[in-house]
């Protein structure tokens, strides 16, 4: 009985860990996400955007951005799997929290949605700069646009942008189609063009500017047109998402259910497309779509199941990868037919696209080329709004061992002939010559 | 402490290098102690003679062991340890795992046909020796054998040296041949215990090649040529330096048929030894059609046609008996000969069959040639110039014997000894460009000399006998007996001839003595260090020894994934491998220049550049030499030039003007910007700013170049530092993953 109620008490020590550690790589949907707010009525203003987010079984804790007891990880341990800053005046975040360790939250694998809005303080900006997004530098410009805007922008200064260009990835924004425009206040932001992780998501139209909308023009306003990015999304190496909105409005509750005219379009919508477009967004930055996983590489030659140490030059091989698609809620086979594989060594001697059989299992064969070396299998898998996959397994490649060339050329027969017919004949002319008289 | 270990060495070489030369006078000695025995006098030499060469052979081994008493029985240098990794891969896996190894631990990512690009020989004979032993249940590990098997064959080279001596003159000679070679500093620079190169047995197998094709020349058997023939195919497999015996023995026979001495033993050493040496060496992988291709072995297949040419009109001298019509017929054949061997050769050197020479064999007849075209070639140390202190001290006495030799070996001109005053002549030539062919001049050097001393002192005891028993001179000196005799008949004229001989004799004794002692001290302080372990001297004289290559080599071993690829400059590439069983980009096999050339550009460009380059190669680590603490000055600061000069050979991107100051090389704030940043002055120098490395200098002293650093505040970005040895001489980087948003 002692032993019994021993094994169990350690069976479920360690089983605790797994237990209370949902988000992982067999899981990779948040859970636990902590929401920082500058002013706790934002979360009333904002309910619509954070019910749905609970009504999908995420956790929301919500935090003043000044609390003094702000921690993102206990005695080395994360603990929050996601977090949303809607505290875009904040100077100081409360507790330990700074924009290093959110970086490294990020580094973690873990998600941010960061909302700035007209004046957001250095902070933010600073987070913002660390996931590769420049916000205008003026604190008090906003994006005006004089042809795109909302009609019921009743303060004439076209700031309550209504915007439609939308990125097209049914990764990151759903298969159904955002019909109504997303309306927009707030700040614009440009890209930092080395980063080649972060992508437009809602862009402005090429008639938009960024200035102080109350004040008088006196010079060329800095950013212009489509160069201005209204929300971005950063996807890291490690495949931890980040969304950067420039309007904190386009989350709340009042623009979520307002109507939307677009200046200058016949089309009235009843409803603006800034809840869908949230609701979105926030399935794809919280993983509940577009997050792939891969098995590992298998390769054998053909006939064979094992998988050699080796391969000779001109081999005929097999290769075969398995590639998952998260669903929100189980895995399920992924389905596409752009997954290649590279047969690597500084450059790829052969790519090919991979064949799938629709049930996850991508494959194709190949020969080895003429070349020996240490090759690579590489599966290089970049696909817009899905998480990178980015795999290699090494093996070498040998020239033929001594044995394996072709014992006898029958071009060559000629030239063996020549040859026993000369020992032959040296034998012969051995014997005449030395016995002959 | 060092120093008080030589007397007690040096005690057995001087005594018997002075008995082996002793030879003759002591047979007049020792003949009265051996009466007794009753002993006729040719048992009595024969017994001498057995045990002085008995003595020689056991100095030429135990004078090669100062290292592992000094040290320990360990590989040396860099070469031996690819050496030793391929003989335990041999031993291991048997011989045709070995022949065809494609090892992917080198030269990342191309990999290396091992058993195609190796002479095989050395390995071969180690695992031989190995198995011979665990046969006879003597349970050695493959390391100790491979750290006695340049010792052995040293002392083998002794025994082939007396034959090759008694060959071209007499036993005499022969004798003072073997206890010269045993001892002389230039072939002990390359056998001592641990230098397990192929040179180390390649000495030997040049050596026998020569004794037996003379042997066959003067004899004209084909037993001798056939053994010739496989002496050269030991040579083949075992040191690419067979070509100097591919060339040499060709111009030896063409210099005897020019001299008129051309005989039929010549023809049949020579075609015998040249076909099947020719047939014989094409089995080795690495050399395989070069025989009949390359450019280098050409000049031996014209002297063999030449040579059946001079046949063929031997014979039609022999069936023709007018001279006229000869004379007209030898025109004719001569003339198509030479145009249809011109024809061939054009043909086969512009079709592209016959390879152009190379560039290490262009670079030996024309000693600028590497500097200017290929800077791989003039990197290498060992490929430098002589200067005349290295002749000095490899040489010592010998040098001054050598012209004497020559003028013996004129003076008694043969087949024989033009061979010999040939292989000296030319071979003394290499030795003056290029430092590592020393070696290879040394058997020749030390056989002319010993004839030099041989000749002297017998002439010299002959004297010192005649003068009591003058009818019997003629009789009993067959050898050198015109040269006694004259000295006979001087011998009546001169009064003080017997003291003068003494003195003389006594002369030749302190110069043997002082040869003796100054190969053992060269032998003791210079070329007994294994440099992978350095020793220095304390303050108080105590020795101090830098154990930081194996440290670091272990940490590689015991601290990185086992499929870490570690950079480093080509020279470490064996080493990294060896000992720390990792992958390596570049290695002492220098086959791809484009190669080496990549990682001297990644070196000498700034660490953005460079992290691009590395990440190409898929490079985890970086591994740098630095002597700036320790005060080692063969560091790769030091090196830096050559990487700027290789790399920018292939990207000429990498100029090397911009990492100099008017001209000059310096790492002090006066450098050069370039300098300052590249990656490897980075590497170096990370946080040595900050250390006080000598009393009484600033911060950042630099004792390997004496000047305090120029950059003491460096950052590295992409790459981290993973280890330092103790003594800073090797420092490790980790080459970090690409940013994680960025």
């Amino acid at each position: 009985m002692m032993n019994l109620s021993r094994s169990v008490a350690l069976i479920s020590l360690f089983l605790l860990p797994l237990l209370s550690f949902s988000f992982s790589v067999d899981n990779p949907t948040d859970r636990r996400v902590l929401v920082l707010l500058d002013d706790l009525s934002l979360k009333s203003s904002h309910s619509i955007f954070f019910s749905t987010l609970k009504s999908r079984g995420f956790d929301l804790d919500f935090k003043l951005a000044e609390d003094s007891k702000l921690a993102l990880q206990r005695y080395g341990q994360y603990l929050y799997d996601g977090l949303i800053i809607f505290a875009p005046s904040t100077e100081r975040f409360g507790g330990s929290l700074d924009s290093k360790s959110i970086a490294d939250f990020v580094d973690s694998g873990r998600d941010l949605i960061l909302s700035a809005d007209t004046s957001a303080s250095d902070l933010i900006r600073g987070i913002a700069l660390e996931c590769g997004v420049d916000f205008d530098e003026d604190s008090s410009a906003m994006v005006i646009d004089h042809s795109s805007f909302s009609v019921s922008d009743v303060d004439g200064d076209h700031t309550l942008i209504a915007a439609d260009d939308l990125v097209k990835s049914h990764a990151i924004l759903g298969k159904t189609k955002i019909e109504a425009p997303v309306l927009f206040r707030g700040v614009a932001h440009s890209l930092n063009p080395t980063n080649n992780l972060v992508l437009k998501v809602l862009s402005a139209s090429p008639s938009a500017y960024s200035a102080n909308p109350s004040s008088k023009l006196s010079s060329p306003p800095q950013l212009t047109g489509s160069a201005i990015s209204l929300v971005s999304v950063m996807q890291a190496r490690n495949n931890a998402r980040v969304v950067i909105s420039g309007s904190l409005q386009l989350f709340s509750d009042k623009l979520f259910r307002s109507g939307v005219q677009k200046a200058g379009s016949p089309n009235k919508y009843e409803k603006s497309g800034n809840e869908q477009f949230a609701t979105e967004l926030s399935k794809w930055v919280f993983h509940e779509r577009g997050h792939l996983k891969a098995g590992s590489l298998v390769h054998h030659r053909v006939g064979e199941t094992d998988e050699p140490a080796i391969y000779r030059i001109k081999d005929d091989l097999e290769f075969s990868v398995e590639i998952l698609e998260w669903s929100g809620k189980s895995w399920e086979p992924y389905v596409a037919d752009d997954v290649q594989v590279q047969f690597y060594m500084m450059s790829p001697y052969v790519l090919k696209t991979l064949s799938t059989d629709k049930k996850g299992l991508f494959h194709t064969s190949f020969k080895v080329p003429d070349v020996y070396g240490v090759f690579q299998f590489k599966v290089e898998y970049e696909k817009l709004g899905y998480t990178t996959l980015s795999l290699s397994k090494q093996i070498p490649v040998r020239p033929y061992r001594h044995n394996e060339y072709e014992r006898f050329i029958p071009t060559a027969y000629p030239y063996y002939g020549a040859c026993f017919t000369t020992m032959a004949g040296f034998f012969v002319f051995s014997f005449v010559y030395l016995y002959h008289k | 402490m060092g120093g008080k270990q030589d007397p007690t060495a040096n005690g057995s070489p001087k005594s018997e290098s002075m008995g082996a030369k002793k030879a003759s006078p002591d047979l007049l000695n020792s003949s009265f102690s051996f009466k007794s025995l009753k002993l006729k006098t040719k048992q009595q030499e024969l017994l001498l003679r057995v045990s002085i060469l008995g003595l020689v052979y056991v100095l030429a081994f135990i004078a090669r062991l100062f290292s592992v008493l000094r040290y320990e029985s360990m590989i040396h240098e860099f070469d031996p340890y690819f050496n030793y990794r391929t003989t335990l891969y041999l031993t291991e896996k048997g011989f045709y795992e070995f022949w065809n190894w494609f090892d992917s631990e080198s030269w990342y990512p191309l990999g290396r046909i091992i058993g195609g690009t190796l002479y095989p020989g050395l390995m071969v004979t180690a695992a031989l020796i190995y198995w011979t032993l665990r046969f006879l249940r003597f349970f050695v590990h493959i390391r100790e054998v491979c750290v006695l098997t340049a010792p052995f064959f040293a002392s083998n080279t002794t025994i082939v040296a007396y034959f090759f001596g008694k060959e071209i003159w007499d036993t005499g000679a022969g004798l003072v041949a073997a206890a010269l070679i045993a001892i002389c500093p230039g072939y002990i620079s390359r056998s001592v215990a641990g230098s397990y190169d192929n040179e180390a047995v390649a000495i030997f197998a040049l050596l026998l090649t020569f004794y037996l094709f003379v042997k066959a020349v003067k004899t004209g058997s084909l037993s001798w040529a056939l053994g010739s023939a496989f002496g050269y195919f030991y040579m083949v497999s075992a040191w690419g330096g067979y070509v100097f015996i591919i060339n040499l023995v060709p111009l030896y026979v063409l210099v005897l048929l020019i001299t008129g001495r051309y005989s039929m033993r010549l023809y049949v050493a020579y075609n015998c030894m040249y076909i099947l040496g020719m047939l014989l060496a094409m089995q080795i992988r690495f050399v395989g059609f070069q025989h009949v291709q390359s450019g280098e072995h050409m000049g031996a297949m014209g002297v063999f046609l030449l040579m059946q040419v001079f046949y063929f009109l031997d014979w039609v001298k022999y069936q023709l008996n007018d001279t006229k019509l000869f004379q007209t017929f030898l025109r004719i054949t001569v003339t198509s000969a030479i145009l249809v061997g011109g024809i061939a050769l054009g043909v086969g050197t512009a079709s592209g069959y016959i390879s152009p020479w190379t560039g290490r064999f262009y670079s030996l007849l024309d000693p600028t040639y590497a500097k200017d075209h290929i800077p791989i070639i003039a990197s290498v140390s060992e490929h430098q110039p002589t200067a005349w202190s290295s002749f000095m001290f490899d040489y010592h006495i010998l040098l001054f014997l050598f012209p004497a030799g020559l003028y013996f070996c004129f003076k008694r001109l043969s087949d024989a000894t033009i061979f010999i005053v040939m292989y000296g002549l030319t071979s003394l030539y290499f030795a003056g460009v290029m430092v590592r062919l020393i070696l290879v001049a040394t058997p020749a050097v030390c056989l002319i000399s010993a004839i030099a001393v041989s000749a002297t002192v017998k002439n010299l005891t002959s004297l010192l006998r005649t003068k009591q028993k003058v009818p019997q001179t003629g009789s009993t000196k067959g050898v050198g007996s015109s040269k006694s005799s004259s000295k006979v008949t001087l011998d009546q004229s001169q009064p003080f001839q017997k003291n003068g001989a003494i003195a003389l004799l006594v002369g030749v004794f302190y110069l043997l003595s002082r040869y003796a002692i100054h190969c053992t001290w060269v032998t003791s302080e210079a070329y007994s260090s294994p440099s992978i372990v350095l020793a220095a001297r304390g303050a108080h004289g105590n020795r101090i020894i830098f154990d930081d290559y194996r440290e670091a080599y272990y940490w590689l071993r015991q601290n990185t994934p086992t499929d870490a690829k570690v950079m480093s400059w080509w020279d470490y590439g064996y080493q990294i491998t060896a000992m720390g069983n990792r992958t390596v980009i570049v290695d002492n096999n220098t086959w791809n220049n484009t190669h080496i050339a990549t990682v001297g550009r990644a070196m000498s460009s700034y660490e953005d550049e460079a992290y691009d380059i590395m990440r190409s190669l898929d490079v985890n680590y970086v591994l740098v030499v630095f002597g700036g603490v320790t005060g080692y000055s063969s560091d790769d600061i030091n090196k830096f030039l050559w990487m700027v000069r290789i790399g920018g050979g292939v990207y000429p991107v990498i100029k090397e003007p911009d990492y100099l100051v008017n001209g000059e090389f310096r790492v002090d704030k006066g450098a050069s910007p370039k300098m300052l940043n590249c990656l490897m002055y980075k590497l170096c120098y990370y946080r040595f700013g900050e250390l006080v490395t000598e009393y009484g200098k600033p911060t950042g002293y630099d004792r390997a170049r004496g000047v305090e650093i120029g950059n003491k505040d460096i950052k590295l970005e992409h790459l981290e530092e993973a280890y330092t040895t103790s003594n800073w001489i090797v420092r490790i980087y980790r080459v970090k993953p690409p940013t994680n948003r960025l």
